[in-house]
């Protein structure tokens, strides 16, 4: 034993204890995990959330020191952005000015045009303002922030922003600082507007920019409410010299004196400014995000045969998810800072991290068997995995590894987060996903058993042992010969609701909706709490139109001891200057990217970095009426519109709320517009891209009308077409046996009766009844026929076609009826149909039926004349009425075809060999030696096998003694697979003989029995499968594999065994050795129809799936949900082409691909009546047994596309 | 017997009609998915083209001048539809000679490790663009690594391997070629470095496109690989 082996021994066995203690304990150990995950969680509390809003901070201005680069002292108080100057102190001169006493002979334009005037004085009072003490003359030119040039993209601001000098800007830059050009301006307001963007506008415009406070607080409008103008001069300071800043605080404050000002200048704000993340960006990482939630969303999608699919795949996202943050907590808890941006290495982390792990788990435990215990089934399941899981793992390690000796420092960190993230997802693999997936598993149980104990009714009693604790044994069948008929218990076999709910959720996508609707939720506090945001605003809105003014509203913290002067309820004439709390911190009510946008003009970032804003120097004017009369240029009275002559204060307040009101349905509006936009690129990327149509209302139960047809996965439906079948008529019941050797085809109903076709014309060769009734008991069986027969010799007359030997009688009871013996042949010809059941041998009706037949031939039409449906039902519904009480145990129970011999095995227990050969329908020998009823035939060759109720098998030889020692052949050259059957005449002797009877091969009934390569496989109860060799009836191999009952067996020419069982299972065995080639579990119940190619098995189970497995691998490779109740019926055509029954249907399919080929509609009268039986004859023919009726189709097309 | 000849007759005709129906419905279908398929993969292409030169403009070694957001849609127009085509014709040719060469691509087909290999693709755009790396020859050696990892990972198949060097040399040749004549320009002042990037990219871009265009040709023989939510 290698090491290699060892070491895997090791991990298996490691793995399987630890399945087990996930599975026995899972509540505790999912506490642990979530504590573990907790606890790792703990750190990153400290990062901060994620948004670009800036933050601020306040200290006062006393005691204000430049913060040192280093951090130090108390690092409680200050956040640790705080730490060296900042990139400018902004010094804000506010200026309120307003023309007092408001005169009548005023224009608007007179209310801001000397207001702005004196702006320039101001200007150069700034500007020359020297501070002169013992250590020196400092001016405003050495203290304040020099600027280069403007970014070249801003040239058309060139004249309107300093440039090669101090950062200092007014309204007066409008005009370049000089007197002149304002004096000599027409239109100021024009001036003013022709640099405002047009459309909306997110960041800082000129306006805010020069003027310093938000656009609609500078009443530069021609209906401003009060006519008070308000600008500020804002200087950025590279240094902060307090002596200065003093002395030129107080000398415009002596200059100029504000009367009722009572600004508290304390504070200072420092506001820090986060990196900004533009669209360019932005793109490539929503896309990454896009890929990532496809992967997860594909992933996922592979959950399967699980209680709850969505359960686990959020299972598998938090295991992700958390163990994602895990490894950020821990990486920060040992100092690992992460330099890089979380957000954007956070999807390729997912996607080295991957799911894979999670899904192979989850597909190797529900691949183990469902009969075992729980606790043992996670533990096998990982225990089988556990040598690729540990494999993988190394891989990955490996990878990575690699990539740490990059030495590059970014590739570098991603590895060690990428290392620790792979660490804590395998951990929290095994022991969340586990303990989660054992859960769902126990609760899969539970609502298995709920949903089986009805259907396992019929199921026979549950294997030996200690499996499956649970479950109380169902009863014993009472009957096990009924195996591919399905109970009406099956048929209506419904969800369970709670699937249904799950489903439901599936469908309405709700956990995708809560994630958006979080995500709404998410955006909207941001735009909330956000410094910029909406609070502002609408704290702004409300104390504008509060009549309180500012004062009512406390979103300030510090509200001013006096009373605001505005409490006047109504607005005077006069306009009133007045200083609120509300203009201590004006910049407030600018945008968020005022700063940044002013700064960026001169290339300088903001980003990381943080500036200081002191506080206002407050100026106010008053402009005597005379002083602004003088100033007022010659056109400015044209704008003076004749309501504004005489301002009536009711009037005036209009204009600015509409305007708002205009710009927030804009916004509102183009938001809308872009959300639809938005929501429908979405959906036309989600219908492109994953065109699955489940999530649609309605139709896609698996019953397939007509109408709504299959369709794959592009919406492409397959071609659909409606041939006529030929419709095979007689039987009166449903059609239980059918057997075929490709030229002919024998069926048999529950009511005994065998009939033959012609598999090529669909013409009714030969009827064989009942002749165990005949024979029976009752003579009123016989009258009634005698009657019968009478009566259709008057018919016969009538010149219908003579196809049908014994019909169930029509008993005379029933003479009130309509006369429908036109319709019903029921013509025996012209002997006497007494002497049919005298031979006690059995029947010979060869001659009539030869010439009944003869007479017939030449006017067979193309197409077989069915008789209306409406008298065929009548006459089935008078023929179960004596039948069903009859002969119940000499039924036909199995029944085989080779050559012209029909072998039939009936539940008394007796084997008839028939012969038939286009004349006779002739009883050649019977066998009776049996005494348990016949369940399976196998006729291969000249001999035949039965298996039988009790469990033995017997092994009959055919002996046939040619007189003239012919031998013909019959069949079409080379078209079947089969070698031509050897025709017998009617001439030769034939006689059955048991050669030798295994009595014991079986403990319990034989449920299946195939023949082939020449062994015969029988399939039983007792859950083993017994291979014996044709000629000596020697049993070779018994196969023990299943945990339940055999239902279906395959076994062909190239000597490939395959089984399925009640328990689900298909086990594919080596015929040569007696060997398991694999062992895969796929259907939920049992198995019920078994077919191989050369690369593929097909399954169909109960629970009308049909599987597709690949035979080299046993992986399924993909499975076609089925009609209700036809779950059992498909055929293969050829290795590459399958046919399955549906409701009045037949669907081919690629065997290949699994891909829809066409959908056949068998005709109108077959509608809604599913395929029960399936057969598919070597011609390419397809018989479809619907009830009572067989169709027979061929299907050219099909074969045609094949070559 | 002459009945039986008229319905074998009968059957023939009937069987030549069905026939000859079905096969213009296969032909009309296969050209009908081959145009949705490489449209798909043309949109894909031109996608991923745009996004990935969004991140190599932020590095400023982008193949058009950088004069700003909109100029990517205007001065190099023609880029991202040389790349579309590009890799529709690369995601056809993929399947085609999976099937010519008669073995189909069985390793790892599914979707979702199709967007595992295009999520690695795209972060390996991401790390050529946004990671400082030493010199060109770290670069090349990190890149030419992790692509033929991507392949190794996701593909696995010589036939793959073989396409993407060969589509990888010849697209590097046309892009340096175009170069050289001047109807294209690097900006960047290092011109090594864009050299050194590019074969390894086109390398994992085919090998990429190579497996969507694969997943996207099983669809047209897979109809329905789970078909769990019917009932």
């Amino acid at each position: 034993m290698t090491v290699r082996e060892k070491l895997r021994q090791k991990i298996s066995a490691g793995f399987y204890w630890h399945g087990l203690l996930c599975a026995s304990y899972p509540v505790p150990i999912i506490l642990f995990t979530a504590v573990c995950i907790l606890t790792c969680c703990y750190p990153l509390l400290k990062l901060p959330l994620p948004g670009t809003g800036p933050v601020e901070f306040t200290t006062g201005v006393r005691d204000y020191m430049v913060p040192p680069q280093e951090p130090s002292g108390d690092p409680g108080e200050r956040p640790d952005w705080y730490r060296g100057p900042p990139v400018a102190y902004i010094q804000q001169v506010l200026v309120k000015a307003a023309v007092s006493p408001w005169d009548n002979r005023l224009v608007p334009v007179d209310a801001f045009r000397s207001p702005l005037g004196r702006v320039f004085s101001l200007l150069d009072e700034i500007r020359n303002h020297v501070h002169s003490d013992s250590s020196g003359v400092r001016s405003l030119e050495a203290l304040c922030l020099q600027v280069t040039d403007l970014l070249p993209g801003l040239r058309r601001m060139q004249a309107l922003l300093p440039e090669h000098g101090c950062l200092l800007v007014s309204p007066g830059n409008y005009w370049q600082n000089q007197r002149e050009l304002f004096d000599s301006d027409p239109d100021l307001l024009r001036t003013v507007q022709q640099y405002e963007p047009k459309g909306l506008h997110t960041s800082a415009t000129l306006k805010d920019l020069l003027f310093g406070v938000h656009g609609k607080q500078t009443g530069v409008s021609l209906n401003s409410r009060n006519r008070v103008v308000t600008y500020t001069i804002t200087m950025a300071l590279r240094h902060y010299d307090v002596r200065f800043l003093g002395s030129l605080r107080s000398r415009l404050k002596q200059l100029h004196p504000s009367a009722n000002c009572s600004l508290r200048e304390e504070h200072m704000v420092h506001v820090h400014f986060k990196e900004e993340i533009g669209v360019a960006e932005l793109i490539p990482l929503v896309t990454t995000y896009i890929i990532l939630f496809a992967y997860i969303y594909f992933s996922t999608r592979k959950i399967d045969m699980v209680k709850s699919k969505w359960g686990l795949a959020l299972a598998a996202v938090v295991t992700v998810l958390s163990s994602l943050l895990m490894s950020v907590g821990l990486c920060t808890l040992f100092g690992l800072t992460p330099t890089l941006n979380g957000g954007e290495i956070f999807p390729y982390l997912v996607v080295v991290i991957g799911l894979e792990n999670v899904l192979v788990l989850t597909k190797s435990v529900v691949s183990t068997p469902v009969d075992l215990e729980v606790k043992l089934r996670i533990a096998q399941g990982l225990s089988n995995e556990s040598w690729s899981i540990m494999k993988n793992m190394a891989t990955e390690l490996c990878i990575i590894l690699i990539g740490y000796f990059t030495l590059v420092p970014a590739i570098q960190e991603f590895c060690l987060f990428a290392v620790v993230g792979l660490v804590s997802d395998f951990f929290l693999q095994m022991l969340f996903f586990t303990t989660v997936l054992s859960i769902d598993i126990r609760r899969m149980e539970l609502a298995d058993l709920n949903r089986r104990l009805p259907a396992e009714a019929g199921m026979p009693p549950a294997k030996p042992g200690p499996l499956r604790p649970r479950e109380t044994p169902p009863p014993p069948r009472p009957s096990p010969h009924t195996i591919t008929l399905q109970t009406p218990a099956f048929r209506n076999l419904r969800l369970p609701k709670r699937l249904r709910v799950v489903y439901f959720l599936a469908r309405t996508r709700l956990a995708q909706r809560i994630i958006m609707a979080g995500t709404v939720i998410w955006i909207g506090i941001l735009l909330y709490t956000d410094p910029a945001g909406l609070r502002t605003y609408l704290a702004a809105q409300v104390s504008e139109q509060s009549p309180l003014g500012g004062a009512g509203l406390p979103h300030l913290a510090v509200a001013p001891a006096t009373p605001p002067p505005e409490l006047d309820p109504m607005p005077p004439p006069i306009p009133q200057i007045s200083w609120g709390p509300e203009d201590e911190e004006g910049w407030r009510r600018l945008s968020y990217r005022h700063w940044p946008s002013f700064f960026s003009y001169y290339n300088i970032t903001l980003a990381k970095r943080y500036i200081s804003i002191l506080p206002v120097i407050p100026v106010t004017f008053h402009v005597t009426p005379r002083e602004a009369l003088e100033t007022r240029h010659p056109q400015d009275t044209r704008h003076a519109p004749p309501l504004q002559t005489d301002p009536s204060p009711n009037a005036l307040p209009h204009g600015a709320p509409v305007q708002t009101d205009l710009t927030l349905y804009k916004v509102a509006a183009l938001g809308l517009a872009a959300g639809v936009l938005l929501v429908l690129l979405l959906f036309c990327l989600y219908r492109l891209l994953c065109p699955r149509n489940y999530g649609q209302n309605g139709v896609q139960h698996g019953r397939r009308r007509r109408g709504d047809l299959p369709c794959d996965d592009y919406g492409y439906s397959p071609p659909v077409s409606e041939i006529s079948p030929l419709l095979l008529r007689g039987h009166n019941m449903d059609i239980e046996c059918l057997a075929s050797d490709g030229m002919l085809l024998a069926s048999c109903c529950l009511a005994g009766q065998i009939r033959v076709w012609d598999a090529q014309t669909g013409d009714c060769l030969t009827v064989i009844p009942n002749h165990g009734r005949n024979q029976g008991k009752s003579s009123a069986v016989t009258d009634l026929e005698t009657l019968g027969g009478a009566e259709g010799q008057d018919a016969g007359g009538a010149g219908y076609p003579v196809r049908r030997r014994a019909a169930p009688s029509r008993p005379t009871l029933f003479g009130d009826q309509p006369d429908l013996t036109a319709l019903i042949d029921t013509s025996f010809g012209q002997q006497p149909p007494s002497q049919a059941p005298s031979a006690s041998s059995g029947f010979d009706f060869g001659g009539l039926v030869e010439r009944a037949y003869l007479e017939h031939e030449p006017s067979v039409s193309p197409v077989f004349s069915a008789p209306p449906p409406q008298p065929v039902q009548r006459r089935r519904s008078l023929g179960d009425q004596p039948m069903a009480p009859t002969d119940w145990d000499s039924a036909v129970w199995a029944l085989e075809l080779r050559g012209n011999l029909i072998a039939a095995g009936r539940s008394s227990g007796k084997l008839e060999v028939c012969l038939w050969d286009a004349v006779e329908g002739s009883l050649r020998c019977s066998n009776e030696d049996g005494v348990s009823g016949i369940t399976a035939l196998a006729f291969l060759n000249n001999r035949i096998v039965a298996a039988r109720l009790n469990g033995s098998l017997d092994f009959f030889t055919v002996d046939i003694n040619k007189p003239l020692g012919l031998l013909q052949y019959r069949g079409g050259p080379g078209r079947g697979s089969m070698p031509p059957s050897p025709c017998y005449s009617s001439d030769d002797v034939i006689s059955c003989q048991l050669t030798r009877s295994v009595q014991c091969a079986h403990q319990k009934p034989i449920t299946v029995l195939r023949a082939a390569a020449g062994r015969v496989v029988t399939g039983s109860q007792d859950h083993t499968v017994r291979v014996y060799r044709l000629e000596d009836s020697c049993c070779l191999f018994t196969l023990q594999g299943h945990s339940g009952g055999i239902t279906a067996i395959y076994i062909d020419q190239t000597m490939v065994l395959a089984s399925g069982g009640q328990d689900g299972a298909i086990c594919l065995w080596d015929v040569l050795t007696g060997s398991r080639v694999s062992h895969v579990y796929g259907h939920r119940g049992d198995v019920t129809s078994l077919v191989c190619t050369t690369s593929c098995v097909i399954s169909s189970g109960l629970d009308d799936l049909i599987c597709i497995w690949d035979r080299s691998t046993g992986i399924k490779l993909y499975s076609i949900q089925q009609v209700l109740g036809c779950g059992a019926s498909f055929g293969v055509i050829s290795d590459s082409l399958l046919v399955t029954g549906g409701q009045g249907c037949v669907s081919f399919w690629d065997l290949n691909f699994g891909d829809l080929l066409q959908t056949v509609y068998l005709g109108a009268s077959s509608e809604g009546q599913g395929v029960r039986q399936l057969v598919v004859l070597d011609n390419a023919a397809i018989v479809c047994d619907f009830g009572s009726e067989l169709s027979l189709v061929y299907v050219p097309s099909v074969l045609e596309k094949l070559d | 017997m002459p009945t039986c000849t008229a319905k074998e007759e009968q059957v023939l005709w009937k069987s030549s009609v069905h026939s000859r129906g079905s096969y213009n419905a296969a032909i009309a279908d296969q050209t009908a998915n081959l145009a949705i398929r490489g449209l798909l993969l043309f949109l894909i292409g031109v996608f991923l083209a745009l996004v990935l030169n969004l991140l190599q403009v932020q590095r400023n070694v982008t193949l058009f001048p950088p004069d700003g957001f909109a100029s990517i849609f205007s001065s190099a127009w023609w880029v991202p539809p040389c790349c579309g085509t590009a890799s529709a014709v690369i995601g056809l040719l993929y399947p085609c000679i999976d099937r010519l060469l008669g073995e189909p691509h069985k390793f790892k087909r599914e979707w979702s490790s199709v967007m595992r290999c295009v999520a690695v693709f795209v972060g390996i755009n991401h790390a050529s663009a946004k990671v400082d790396f030493a010199n060109n020859v770290q670069l090349s050696l990190t890149l030419a690594a992790l692509s033929i990892g991507l392949w190794w990972t996701f593909d696995r198949s010589c036939s793959g391997l073989g396409l993407g060097f060969a589509i990888a040399f010849l697209a590097t040749l046309t892009t340096q070629l175009l170069v050289y004549n001047g109807l294209f320009q690097y900006t960047s002042p290092d011109f090594l470095y864009v050299r050194s990037w590019l074969p390894c990219i086109f390398f994992a871009g085919v090998i990429t496109m190579g497996s969507i265009g694969r997943q996207l040709a099983m669809y047209e023989y897979k109809v329905v690989q789970e078909k769990t939510h019917q009932d």
